[in-house]
């Protein structure tokens, strides 16, 4: 068990789940599950983002789903009424969030804890008020039809299911990938000295507003770059996309795949989003089934699937190594004491 | 090294720290000693920068640091452990300790975007900056095991060691030698008095185990009700009536 298990761990496991990411097209029954499995994708990547700034910096960010409706409707409102083309209109999306998250940041996180947590309910719950009301700028309940899609530059038709599908898995896979350098670099680390405890961080010498802040951008620009390639494969959005529900499966899809772990966002997502799917007949009552799991999930298993695995494994691995080495310790001590009786 | 001139601390009509005023001199293990609500943890938070002082000075190396705030105080060269000290249990120690240098380095989120030279370099250099005081205080053989996995006593020593990556001048410990047995407490007193002697720090402590502090410390200050009540060598401190008065509650209890 531990044999296969560790597995997992070697990287040529991330080099199969790539490779089957990316025949999972060939081998799919149909479109509508190479579909699922991109809108999977594009919620993964949101993930992630809520994974640095609530998993790293352990600052629990409940305005996650307003900032990814602001990206797909920076996108949307660009394209379909001002007459920009998709990439553009793309980096414009980035750089809303960007600012938007800086400036939302500076506010709310002089905030702590659960005071955080409610101020950026709030501001969601802002986000999505505006995005209904203000009807000259969004269209209102009518929402944004005629959002370009991605511009393929003559080579590739992202109005097809299954290059949109290569489009969004090239940018999870960017997204991994930083979030794994992240986590491994000082500055991951700080993030993490800071979810430990404000007072701790702060002795180590570390400013927690600068990093607070930049943890938060670098979460709303992932947001943004969700929302915004959301919006180019849906095509039409409506003030529904900032709802705080989604805010909500975002923080379901982190828990159970595991909070503040590199593969937890993308297991949780595309797992729970699949899960989903089979249960489609059960429609609401699906949450009889969500529910308790969850709660059984939380109690018995905190740190997600990948979380309690990454633990498993190394007590594991800590268990089977060093038992030689104590064995050593043992007869060390026991050489000593013949060495003190002799002496 | 560090001196604290007329240091008041009020919270709301409550003075925690009321015109204190204390010299620490570099390479002596300084105690702070006081009842329960004396004001001793709070002194730390103002010396560290946790709390800003309502009047008064604290200069550290004769610059005025009395407004500074907390990250800017531990680059300056001020260490400080806490009674508990909350680590990622799910990481390993080495992995814990890493982040204690990050305060003398430079890297942003454009070197982790282009995995710099620099990055490596610092990264390099926190990682075996947290092997040394790894080694330091005992623990190089625990360096890869979970936080979760560790004992109480090795936890104390591990928060030690953080406070050590952080390449300080002075550390300030609150109660180092809580919660753990009287043999374990030896070591710790070992292990401060080793700080002094190979890293030439000067250390600061909060403890109420007293034949700990009467063994160790180079001068303690008596802290009762925020005002300081005494200052001197342990001898002196120990036949000081008005300490007595202040831990046993008036002449005749003492006498008796």
């Amino acid at each position: 068990m531990f044999k296969f298990a560790s597995l997992l761990m070697t990287p040529a496991a991330k080099y199969l789940m790539l490779a089957f990411a990316v025949l999972f097209p060939l081998v799919a029954a149909n479109e509508y599950q190479v579909y699922v499995m991109a809108t999977a994708f594009v919620w993964a990547i949101a993930v992630y983002g809520l994974n640095i700034i609530t998993g790293f910096c352990g600052q629990l960010n409940l305005a996650h789903g307003g900032f990814f409706a602001i990206g797909a409707y920076t996108l949307g409102l660009l394209t379909a009424d001002y007459g920009w083309s998709f990439w553009p209109a793309f980096v414009g999306a980035l750089v809303m969030t960007a600012v938007l998250g800086f400036l939302v940041g500076i506010v709310s996180l002089r905030l702590k804890e659960h005071y955080f947590a409610i101020f950026t309910l709030c501001v969601g719950f802002i986000i999505y008020l505006l995005i209904d009301k203000w009807e000259e700028l969004t269209h209102g309940a009518i929402g944004v039809r005629d959002i370009d899609a991605p511009y393929g530059f003559g080579l590739v038709d992202f109005t097809e299911t299954t290059p949109f599908y290569y489009l969004v898995l090239a940018f999870l896979v960017f997204a991994i990938w930083f979030m794994g350098r992240l986590s491994k670099s000082l500055l991951g680390r700080t993030f993490i000295a800071i979810r430990n405890g404000d007072e701790l961080a702060q002795s180590l010498g570390i400013n927690l507003m600068r990093n607070k802040v930049l943890a938060f951008v670098l979460s709303t620009t992932y947001a943004g770059l969700a929302g915004a390639l959301y919006a180019g494969m849906v095509r039409f959005i409506g003030p529904d996309a900032a709802n705080i529900q989604h805010t909500f499966d975002m923080i379901t899809y982190l828990l159970v795949g595991g909070i503040g772990t590199i593969m937890g966002p993308l297991l949780g997502t595309v797992g729970i989003v699949w899960i989903t799917q089979s249960l489609q007949f059960l429609e609401e009552y699906r949450m009889i089934i969500f529910g308790p799991l969850l709660v059984l999930l939380v109690i018995f298993f905190p740190r997600g699937i990948t979380g309690s695995f990454l633990t498993w494994m190394h007590r594991k691995s800590q268990a089977l190594a060093p038992a030689k080495k104590r064995q050593e310790r043992k007869v060390d001590t026991a050489q000593n004491r013949e060495a003190e009786s002799n002496a | 090294m560090l001196k604290v001139e007329h240091l008041t601390k009020m919270f709301g009509g409550l003075a925690a720290v009321n015109d204190v005023s204390v010299e620490f001199e570099t390479g002596k293990i300084n105690a702070i000693i006081g009842p329960n609500g004396a004001g001793k943890s709070t002194f730390f938070n103002l010396i560290s920068g946790l709390h800003q002082p309502t009047s008064g000075r604290i200069l550290l190396d004769g610059a005025d640091v009395t407004t500074l705030p907390s990250d800017r105080v531990a680059r300056l060269g001020v260490g400080r452990t806490f009674q508990t000290t909350n680590l990622f249990e799910q990481a390993t120690v080495l992995d814990n300790l890493i982040v204690g240098h990050r305060l003398r380095t430079r890297s942003g989120l454009w070197d982790v975007l282009i995995n710099s030279k620099r990055l490596q370099r610092e990264e390099k250099a926190a990682r075996d900056k947290a092997m040394e005081a790894l080694e330091f205080v005992g623990l190089s053989h625990v360096a890869g095991q979970f936080i979760a996995d560790i004992t109480q006593e090795e936890r104390k020593r591990v928060a030690f060691a953080l406070a050590l990556a952080t390449d300080p001048k002075i550390v300030l410990l609150d109660e180092p030698a809580a919660g753990i047995n009287p043999e374990e407490t030896v070591g710790f007193a070992a292990l401060m008095r080793k700080m002094v002697d190979e890293k030439g720090l000067t250390v600061c402590l909060i403890e109420h185990k007293m034949d700990m502090i009467m063994s160790l410390a180079d001068k303690i200050m008596v802290l009762d009700h925020g005002e300081k009540i005494a200052e001197g060598t342990p001898e002196e401190v120990r036949n000081n009536p008005v300490v007595i008065e202040a831990y046993l509650g008036g002449d005749e209890d003492a006498a008796a």
